[in-house]
């Protein structure tokens, strides 16, 4: 009897032995179980598709049918350079040449309307914030809406709409341009050297990139203006009085105090809007048709990509080009972190 | 408790047999093609429940070829409209309709010629469609704008240059332009120009035809219409095209029949009474536009047969193309249904004209045109050249060169 009880105690005993190593185990795996649908979900949503197309780039594939291993076949045809005339790489003949191959001028669209729209961006959201930092103490909650609406207002509403006020023959950024060049005092037309007197057609090739730019610009010139502002909030008020006592101006204070505060600021908009801009597809899209516009002046490298998988069914090669893509937005994230990252 | 096991028994099995005869029959398809779905509705209710999924046109065609090349969220019936029919006919993805049980080349000789040509994949014949309307190319005019401008419509008709000429005369007395693109013009020349049995700018072993006299001719006239500044600029479908009808910005349109019908319906139904239609200039005959049913190949075989019954019904009987025509002015493919009384009706539209008969001739005299999997593409070299000589001042030679070069490249892949 005794013996069977202290079986049974030391039974209980291993049992409880066993037990804990198990709910240690348990604990152990519990944060990696509860982080595990993140997980799971990237690796199927996000890490799986980057993979598959990286490897669907060698390979040549209409969607439907078999892939064919092409090697570096793919890229060989996006980038396309052959019978370049490299002997003129210095004259406009060269680049002339380049631009009409579909990559490189989507691509050079892309750069060209990235940086007409960013820079200047960044350029008025600076002082702006600044203006609204300093200046506005009521109601700047609310202007900085006003300028933040653009940004949430959906992009088919607001393209549509400026498609609407560049029409070349019943728009109203005609009507109000023509109606200034047109305006007439004492016989004369005084402001016809500034502005146009006959209707602008904003469809010609020439134009076509700037109303993108122009809308791009207006559309995200509120964000920048909310992250510079956010930004100046935390700049310690203490150096901006040491620096009023010492007689600096607002103009000095924003160049010399403000400005180098904001720096990782401006690293992280300017890194926003680099990859922002490499990637723009919906409003020179819906703007231009889904055309690109009159010989494809406003087609970016996002909308290019998307001609050559669905309207070319060739979705090898535009794998390629979403890869070359990804080096052209490593190379220059690379340069604006060599620019403008903080150094400590 | 046996019976009630019995009954339950019985229930079991009944139950995919009744789920079964509740499934409705799949149909995708875009604006106003979904409106003969609607119609075929009650014709059809007898035989089967329609369940229609509707996306805008561009969104449909890029979501069914998706599906299809997935093989997921397949439709029973995929509604195809002829500007995506060579990409899909070829694809693969689509069940062959000539073959058993279906049979579909027995109905061609009901059907309007050159459509089912248009439908069949240029490697083996298969027939991946059937064509349900059809688009036989017209000039729309505005008369009241011509007899202002003193161009009687007959000027209009001649050859090209007839056509040029009318319209200068009406840009120097009216200011209005003859047509809204130089574009249209140069895609009609294409078109109507092509041999039977050849395609638009693939011949038959596939060779891009851009140095065909036919696209130097509409380019050249293209050309002219820029450089005289006879057409308006506008981008079919864009809203300055769509208030130019309305504001009678330009006074001649090059289309399918079936603008008389969205001019009356939504487009500038204020303009009643004042177009006439003809035919083309030049004693040319074009298709343009054109709507399609077909199968994806990958769904099961007992519905693809119900796919393939519903599909039948559109494009061959006759109460539902007439009906179709009736009601929304869908031009029929069956043939039977071009014989009906209907067609020789004045329309209210175009001032009384009983234009359908005009249509229905031009139909007979169409060409056969071969469609390529890649015409998409070598349409936009195409387009993006004669942009570069209507805005650009490229030479046509030059063009037509670059474009040759292009498309080859892309097909030599």
């Amino acid at each position: 009897m005794r013996n069977e009880r202290c079986c049974a105690v030391s039974a209980a005993d291993s049992t409880a032995a066993h037990r804990k190593p198990r709910r240690l185990v348990s604990r152990r795996w519990a944060p990696y179980l509860f982080i595990s649908p993140f997980f799971i979900l990237f690796a199927v949503f996000g890490l799986y598709p980057l993979l598959f197309s990286a490897y669907v780039s060698f390979f040549r594939w209409d969607g439907v049918g078999a892939l064919r291993w092409e090697g570096l076949g793919n890229y060989v045809y996006a980038l396309y350079l052959e019978d370049l005339p490299w002997s003129q790489f210095f004259s406009g003949t060269f680049w002339a040449d380049l631009y009409e191959r579909d990559f490189w001028r989507a691509l050079g669209n892309t750069l060209w309307i990235g940086l007409v729209a960013s820079l200047p961006q960044h350029l008025i959201a600076l002082p702006l914030a600044w203006f609204l930092h300093t200046r506005f103490q009521l109601g700047r909650n609310a202007t900085l809406g006003i300028y933040f609406l653009p940004f949430i207002t959906n992009t088919v509403a607001i393209v549509l709409v400026f498609q609407a006020m560049f029409s070349a023959q019943y728009g109203l950024v005609n009507s109000l341009l023509v109606g200034l060049g047109t305006w007439q005092l004492a016989g004369v037309q005084p402001l016809a050297w500034l502005f146009p007197t006959e209707l602008v057609d904003w469809g010609r090739p020439e134009k076509t990139k700037w109303v993108v730019a122009f809308v791009v610009w207006w559309r995200y010139v509120g964000w920048n203006t909310v992250l510079y502002l956010a930004a100046l909030q935390t700049i310690p008020q203490d150096l901006f009085e040491a620096a009023r006592v010492d007689g600096a101006s607002r103009w000095r204070q924003f160049i010399h105090i403000a400005l180098p505060q904001l720096r990782p600021m401006l690293f992280f908009a300017i890194t926003l809007s680099l990859i922002g801009s490499l990637q723009l597809f919906e409003e020179p899209y819906i703007l231009t048709g889904g055309t690109g516009g009159v010989i494809q002046e406003a087609e970016t490298s996002a909308m290019y990509l998307l001609k050559v998988a669905l309207n070319e069914g060739d979705f090898g090669t535009a794998s390629a080009i979403a890869w070359l893509l990804f080096l052209v937005v490593a190379a220059f994230t690379a340069l604006n972190n060599r620019v403008l990252k903080p150094k400590d | 408790l046996n019976l009630q096991r019995r009954k339950l028994l019985a229930a079991g099995w009944a139950w995919p047999l009744l789920a079964r005869a509740s499934d409705p029959l799949r149909v995708a398809s875009y604006p106003s093609l979904d409106e003969g779905i609607k119609v075929a509705r009650p014709l059809y209710a007898a035989r089967g429940d329609i369940q229609l999924s509707t996306l805008a046109y561009g969104d449909h065609h890029n979501a069914m070829l998706t599906s299809l090349m997935t093989r997921t969220s397949l439709p029973d019936v995929v509604g195809i409209e002829v500007s995506f029919l060579g990409k899909l006919v070829e694809s693969g993805a689509l069940e062959d309709l000539s073959q058993p049980p279906y049979n579909a080349l027995r109905h061609a000789p009901q059907l309007v010629p050159y459509t089912v040509a248009q439908a069949r994949r240029s490697t083996d014949g298969a027939l991946c469609a059937m064509p349900v309307d059809i688009g036989p190319g017209t000039l729309l005019y505005r008369r009241d704008l011509l007899q202002q401008s003193g161009v009687a419509a007959e000027q209009l008709l001649g050859s090209w240059a007839d056509y040029l000429a009318a319209g200068r005369q009406v840009k120097a007395r009216s200011g209005r332009f003859l047509l809204p693109n130089a574009s249209s013009l140069c895609n009609l020349i294409l078109r109507a120009n092509v041999p039977s049995g050849q395609g638009i700018f693939f011949d038959r072993n596939n060779q891009p035809q851009f140095d065909q006299p036919r696209f130097e001719q509409a380019f050249e006239l293209a050309r002219q219409v820029r450089r005289d500044r006879l057409d308006a600029r506008f981008t079919a479908w864009a809203t300055e095209w769509v208030e130019g009808f309305k504001r009678g910005a330009f006074v001649t349109e090059m289309s399918g029949a079936w603008l008389a019908g969205h001019l009356a319906s939504y487009l500038a139904p204020d303009t009643r009474g004042l177009w006439r239609a003809s035919q083309l200039p030049a004693g040319a005959f074009a298709s343009w536009g054109g709507s399609f049913y077909g199968i994806p190949a990958a769904l099961p075989a007992d519905r693809k047969l119900r796919a393939w019954r519903f599909i039948e019904f559109l494009a061959t009987d006759l109460s539902m193309q007439l009906a179709a025509l009736k009601q929304l002015d869908a031009y029929p493919a069956l043939r039977a249904a071009a014989q009906d009384p209907f067609m020789e009706l004045p329309i209210p539209f175009l001032g009384g004209q009983p234009a359908r008969l005009l249509w229905r001739e031009a139909s007979t005299r169409i060409p056969a045109l071969v469609l390529n999997r890649l015409d998409p593409i070598a349409n936009e070299v195409m387009t993006g050249e004669l942009d570069r000589v209507l805005e650009g001042g490229k030479p046509v030679v030059n063009a037509l060169r670059d474009a040759q070069r292009k498309v080859l490249r892309r097909v030599r892949r």
